[in-house]
């Protein structure tokens, strides 16, 4: 899993079966120090996340696993917020 | 998943059976700020989508998780039509527009 933060929304009427009122975000991966790292992503929102919200996702098949139907083409999966993260004592993000 | 437009599609004769019934596309990727960028990938189309359509796709073994690709060699699949996206609020994409 991974710490990102949710940069944006996207809307798609048309989708692959299953993955009707399934919620789509851009999120930005963070590193270490919690500054972005790579490039951002869209996944589906298994929570009521929005923009500039930090959370953690999942990536590969396991994306799918966390959706409500789980037969379906998802590769990356926001789980849930992150209230706080550090490391070695410093903080590097907070919701 | 990631975002790119539909650039073209692949025509091959002579492939796998079990990819016989997919349509292929070529995707440029484009960034989160709808940049094009120098990456494309060749998806199996589940949404029916047509060329210059913004498309979103899944790859790895996810993107056998459709009806269509279930079970087929197949790594990437484009799994939805995007309309429009926002960044903080800021429209970046519009397809009606």
């Amino acid at each position: 899993m991974y710490l990102a933060r949710v940069i944006g929304r996207v809307v798609a009427t048309r989708r692959s079966a299953g993955l009707e009122g399934v919620a789509l975000q851009w999120v930005q991966p963070l590193d270490e120090l919690g500054a972005p790292t790579g490039r951002a992503l869209v996944a589906c929102a298994t929570v009521s996340s929005g923009p500039g919200d930090l959370v953690h996702y999942v990536d590969g098949r396991e994306g799918a696993l966390a959706c409500p139907r789980p037969f379906v083409p998802v590769d990356a999966a926001i789980l849930g917020f992150v209230e706080e993260a550090e490391r070695g004592g410093t903080r590097i993000g907070e919701r | 998943m990631l975002i790119g437009q539909v650039v073209g599609s692949v025509v091959a004769s002579q492939k796998d059976e079990r990819l016989e019934a997919l349509k292929l596309l070529v995707v440029r990727v484009h960034d989160h700020e709808n940049a094009p960028t120098e990456q494309y990938v060749v998806a199996a189309d589940a949404v029916q989508a047509g060329p210059g359509d913004m498309v979103l796709f899944a790859t790895g073994s996810s993107a056998r998780q459709t009806e269509l690709t279930e079970g087929k060699p197949c790594d990437a699949v484009i799994m939805a039509v995007v309309d429009s996206w926002d960044l903080g609020g800021r429209n970046v994409y519009e397809k009606w527009a």
